[in-house]
């Protein structure tokens, strides 16, 4: 891998991807993939307290990063563009603003961002990362659930083997697991608060099962 | 239930994540086309089946989907070892 990432800067413009926009804009209104649930309507009418809350953090950028961790240049340009570093320690997570950037494998990296900055952030790293990556928008894949209050952790240990004690799970470590019948990277946020990352097509499941998982703790929606 | 360590994630994870993939250290051979059958056979299609020590290629599919090798003995179903693609194992058969 790291002799390809000595490049003339001739053969580094030639691999520049064309990058298209896959938001049309902000005047025509996405769909998460959980638009069906009606998430908004069950807030507002659904029940107020229980000890599970549920949130879905829709439309965000999802950015699939794979570069060489060894290679301080390309490194020091993912900080030039999000003004973040890139965890290099496995099973963690970075933090800034809007921006945050997730270790998937030890050279694979999902970087969340507001939906509607996706395609800026894309291009200025066409810009700025020399040498041989690759980064993939894949916002239509997936969608982010938070997960929190009291019973939270309940709700988890229903759907997934990993180890969820605070000793083993500090705020901020992400793994990927299975949860449920399905996969999911989850993160956590806080210290009752949990973001999942699930795939699209698994969303309408997922939903459902955390709707019986937490049926015993009260669920609340929030939009 | 096997608990494996993953050498990437750097932890132990339940068995549930990974998958098994067969036998490891299995070399291509260099010029395909100057093999006879019987050695392009014996590596497309004849794999060892010990009882005792084995080493195994896993994939740990629903984590960071790395591949890694690991010595295990079929008898006993003891882990001795997880090693990184590329390493060699330092427990092996007499």
């Amino acid at each position: 891998m790291s002799d390809l990432n000595v490049m003339t800067p001739e053969q580094s413009a030639a691999t520049k991807a064309a990058v298209m926009n896959q938001v049309p804009g902000p005047e025509i209104q996405g769909q998460s993939p959980l638009h069906h649930a009606d998430l908004e309507s069950l807030a507002q009418q659904g029940p107020k307290t229980g000890g599970v809350h549920l949130r879905e953090l829709k439309l965000l950028g999802h950015l699939t990063l794979r570069c060489n961790p060894e290679n301080g240049d390309q490194l020091a340009a993912v900080e030039r563009v999000l003004g973040v570093a890139l965890p290099l320690q496995p099973l963690t997570s970075t933090e800034k603003g809007g921006y945050s950037i997730r270790w998937m494998s030890p050279d694979e990296w999902l970087i969340l961002v507001p939906g509607l900055e996706t395609f800026d952030i894309e291009a200025k790293f066409r810009d700025e990362m020399p040498g041989h990556y690759s980064l993939v928008n894949s916002s239509g894949g997936s969608t982010v659930l938070e997960l929190s209050g009291a019973n939270v952790i309940d709700v988890l240990k229903k759907s997934t083997p990993v180890d969820l004690h605070p000793k083993e799970f500090p705020v901020g470590k992400v793994v990927s697991t299975v949860f449920a019948k399905s996969t999911a990277t989850i993160r956590r946020s806080g210290e009752q608060r949990f973001e999942l990352i699930i795939r699209r097509s698994f969303s309408d499941y997922i939903w459902l099962w955390l709707q019986d998982a937490s049926r015993e703790y009260g669920l609340v929606i929030e939009a | 239930m096997f608990h494996i360590y993953c050498p990437h994630c750097a932890e132990y994870r339940e068995e549930e994540e990974f998958h098994a993939k067969g036998q490891a250290h299995i070399p291509r051979p260099l010029d395909p086309e100057a093999c006879s059958d019987k050695e392009w056979g014996e590596y497309l299609f004849f794999r060892k089946n010990p009882r005792g020590l084995h080493h195994e290629l896993w994939v740990h599919a629903a984590g960071c989907r790395k591949f890694f090798n690991m010595t295990r003995d079929t008898q006993t179903y003891e882990i001795k070892e997880v090693y990184k693609i590329g390493e060699q194992p330092s427990v092996v058969a007499e």
